[in-house]
This record gives C-alpha cells, structure tokens and sequence, in this order.
C-alpha cells in the first residue's frame, strides 16, 4: 500500500495529518496494523489531556499483542474517536482514515521534526524480514 | 533453517503470513485471524497440524505397557478406532505432555503428541518401553502429514471431497477413529465443533487441502486455533501445565483415573500430594485483553493467567486461570493488566460449544 504523501510520520508508526486550522489528527500506519493483525481494544486518550512528545497515550490491541501509542507532538488532547473505540477493526480497515485522537499541539513549528512519506518508506523498508 | 510441513509451500502460495513456531515454519493467519475463527464456528475451517507427531506402537502387550505409561486408563478402549485423552506425567506427578491414544487393534495403538514436546516425548517413551516391555516397537509416523477439517459442515465437506468416505465415517462418533486405505480418519478436534483430524501420506496432503478449498472449506492458521481452542475450553501444553505442574492443578483431573488398583507413572505422586490450587475460567467485565502470565488477585490470594485471548464469538476477553482453591464460579476477581486492575468473574469452561455461548 503507498504511503500518503500529504501526512506525517513517527519512527513508531503513527500519522499525522495537519489540519487547516493547525490541529493534528492521529492515527497509526497501515504498516503498523498489518503487523498487528485483527485489532481488538482500542483506548484512546481523554479530551482535555495535556502530552509530552513521545508520551505513551492510547493502546492499541490486536489478539496477539497490545501495542503502545505515542504522542508525535507536545500538546493537547481536543477529541477522541469514540467510533474506532467501539469498532478497532476500522483499523485494519483503512489505517488511514480511522484517526485515534486530534491534538492541538504547544508549538506549531515541532511538526517540522516529524518524518515525511519518502523518509516513513525508508523505515519501512528498513524494517522489513 | 525452520522445519516445513507437507504443506508449507501450499501455504505461501495461498498467502499465509507465515512464524517460526518452535522451529516450525507455520501459518499464522491468510488475512484475518478473527475470520478464520468465525468461518470455523459457522461453516468448515482447514489445519495443516502436520508439526504433531502420530506414533504407532506395534506388538503383543501394548495395551499393558500404555497402561502403566499414561494417566487415564487405556482399559476404557475396548472397541477399534476408540479414542482417549490423557496426560502422561514424570514420578513427580508433573506433566510431560497431554495427548490422544487410539486402540486399533490388540497389536496396534497410535498415540497423536504435541510438537513442541514430539522429541521429549519419544525420549521418555523410549526408555519406558526399555525398561519395561522391550518386546513393543515404537514407530514415529514422520511420513505422515495431518489435517484438521473443523466445523458444522466440516463431514458434509469431507465427504464430498473424498468418495467413499461418507459411508464409513457418516456414523463414527466423537473420539472415535476409523483407517480407509492410506487415511486415518478421526474424529476428533481442538476447536469445539464437529469434524475430523486426518492422517495422510504426506504427499498427498497438498491435493487434499486443494479439494477441501474447491469445496468451500477456509485455510485458517494458528492465530484461529489458538482462539478456537480457548473457547472450547481445552489446555494447551506449555502455557496452561508443563512439567511442573500437575494434571489435578490444570483442570485435568477428569483425565486421570485412580478408580482401580492400576499403577502407573506418576500415581503415587499424584496420591500423596496436596492440591493447593485449580484452573479456572474468567470473563473480563471491564474493557481489554487479558494475557498469559497477567497476576490474578482472589480473595485467597494471587493467582496467574495461563492463557488469555479476545473472543471472536463472545465478544469478550476470556482466559484459563490458575487461582487459590475456594473461589466459586460467579465470585469476581482483579487482573492487573498495564498497572491498572480491572474486574473479571470466574466462570465455569468451555466457553462456547457447538458455535454457542455457553457464559
């Protein structure tokens, strides 16, 4: 599956989309649940929440394994996906629009750190068995 | 360099994402596990269970020797083809492997063991056998590949798929096995449902797993037996007991029979023990998965999880236990699950059975 070019990326799977009015909408990669598998549980992070960069704030579990989620960006929770919460499998369904949380991050400029789609691919492939 | 089944090459083929299983090169999934699971539950799932072993033991005084080689009593196989699950244990009691005994005939019994204990296993077997009854082959039946054909139309596909094989297997019952030709038919199963785990040549396996998919039958992989056999309620060597633990602590004691006077390995042990803990099942109320190893808070102290899943039919996390004695099916307990206790509630296994919740 190709990666989004629009998005960013984390060294630990998650995407980030910046919205129009500066927010950020997160989610983890199709790569991520691939590796997964069926996803089961989902908790994400409460509205109100404030988060370093690279605070564990959401689990993601999938039958065999439970899998952390970090923060890319210091800042605070704004909303929750309450429907991926109910139906973790819209995951596996399409990573890339079954979003976890939105964070208004502390400094707009921190989203510069994050890897772009060429730089997420060579993780990937890095990665790869 | 992992070991391949008959039908490992199959598998690629068919796109199985594939792990090292004990050193076995084996499919854990063709897409989705929780699919697989489902498809097994509602219409027939496929096995390549081809990593455990069949071993055939040969010659006059078989029956004698397995009596005193296993927990249960090869004296309740009188009729050919009758099936029976047992624990063999070590002098300490404890558990060297669970498995399935077949009587064919007064000369022929063949003992189905796990993978992962397979070479143990012969071992132990083995210096039995010298010490004891030095006249009994004992044949590991490497040549053979197995596949289990599991679910409510599991027979129906069978039978389509092999002519013949209706007539003499439309009425063998639960734990029963029967030979036609080359095939050892059984039916048996991990799963909870109906159907049939089959022995085979090994290069005949590919051609038999080919025709079961013409016929609608699912290529499902281990991540679904895992969850299959966890809802039905059945151990699975090397989480829920190993060798020290004993068969009286693992939910097993309706496997061991002390009812005569028949010694075997591992009886005195048993006799002069205190049992001091029981296997349990648990419900998680709140929302998660529970795991092996997670600690068990009671009442009467902690316990541990042996195996714990997320349950495709119920909906639920579900896991065997073992926990103090004195906790009842319907008391609740704590699991510590990421440094947070959340609620769960005993409850009495299987968990499903026949495709229905039975919690």
């Amino acid at each position: 599956m190709t990666i989004p070019a629009d998005l960013k990326y984390t060294p630990s799977h998650e995407w980030v989309r910046v919205e129009t009015d500066g927010t950020l909408t997160v989610g983890i990669t199709h790569h991520a649940q691939d590796l997964l598998g069926d996803m089961v549980f989902i908790e994400a992070p409460a509205a109100g929440r404030t988060l370093g960069k690279g605070e564990e704030c959401a689990v993601v579990e999938s039958v065999k394994a439970a899998s952390d989620v970090y923060a890319p960006v210091a800042g605070e929770v704004i909303a929750a996906n309450g429907e991926v919460e109910s139906s973790p499998e819209l995951v596996n369904q399409d990573a890339y629009s079954a979003w976890l949380f939105k964070l208004k991050p502390a400094n707009a400029a921190d989203v510069g750190d994050l890897l772009d789609a060429a730089a997420y691919q060579k993780l990937v492939e890095s990665e790869a068995h | 360099m992992l070991k391949q089944t008959p039908l490992t090459a199959l598998h690629r083929e068919l796109g199985a994402r594939m792990v090292d299983f004990g050193g076995w090169d084996m499919p854990v999934n063709y897409g989705s596990q929780i699919e697989e699971h489902h498809a097994v539950r509602r219409d027939c799932g496929l096995f390549d269970v081809s990593h455990m072993l069949p071993v055939d033991f040969r010659g006059a005084g078989v029956r004698d020797f397995l009596r005193s080689l296993v927990a249960n009593n090869v004296d309740k196989l009188q009729t050919s083809g009758k099936a029976l699950y047992s624990c063999m244990l070590n002098e300490a009691g404890g558990v060297i492997d669970d498995l399935i005994i077949y009587f064919m005939d007064e000369s022929w019994f063949r003992i189905v063991v796990n993978a992962g204990t397979a070479d143990k296993d012969i071992a132990w077997m083995v210096a039995q056998r010298d010490k004891t009854a030095p006249g009994i082959e004992i044949a590991p039946r490497r040549d053979l590949a197995m596949v289990a054909v599991q679910g409510p139309n599991a027979a129906a596909k069978l039978w389509n798929a092999l002519p013949g094989s209706q007539q003499l297997t439309e009425n063998l019952k639960p734990f029963n096995a029967v030979v036609v030709g080359e095939m050892f038919l059984a039916r048996t199963g991990y799963t909870g449902e109906d159907g049939f785990e089959v022995m085979i040549p090994a290069k005949a396996a590919p051609f038999f797993w080919r025709t079961l998919l013409e016929e609608g039958a699912h290529s499902c992989g281990l991540g679904a037996r895992d969850t299959l056999r966890l809802e039905a309620g059945m151990n699975l060597y090397g989480q829920d007991m190993d060798e020290t633990q004993s068969p009286l602590e693992s939910g097993l004691a309706w496997t061991v029979d002390m009812k005569s006077e028949r010694d075997f390995v591992g009886r005195a042990a048993l006799q002069s023990s205190e049992i001091t803990r029981q296997l349990v099942g648990l419900v998680l109320l709140d929302k998660g998965v529970l795991r092996s190893h997670q600690k068990v808070f009671t009442k009467n102290g902690e316990g541990e999880i042996t195996s714990g899943t997320f349950s495709p039919t119920l909906q639920q996390s579900i896991a065997l236990a073992r926990i103090p004695l004195g906790i009842a099916p319907g008391e609740e307990v704590e699991v510590e699950i990421r440094d947070k206790k959340l609620k769960a509630k005993v409850v009495k296994y299987p968990f499903v059975r026949n495709g229905k919740a039975l919690i």
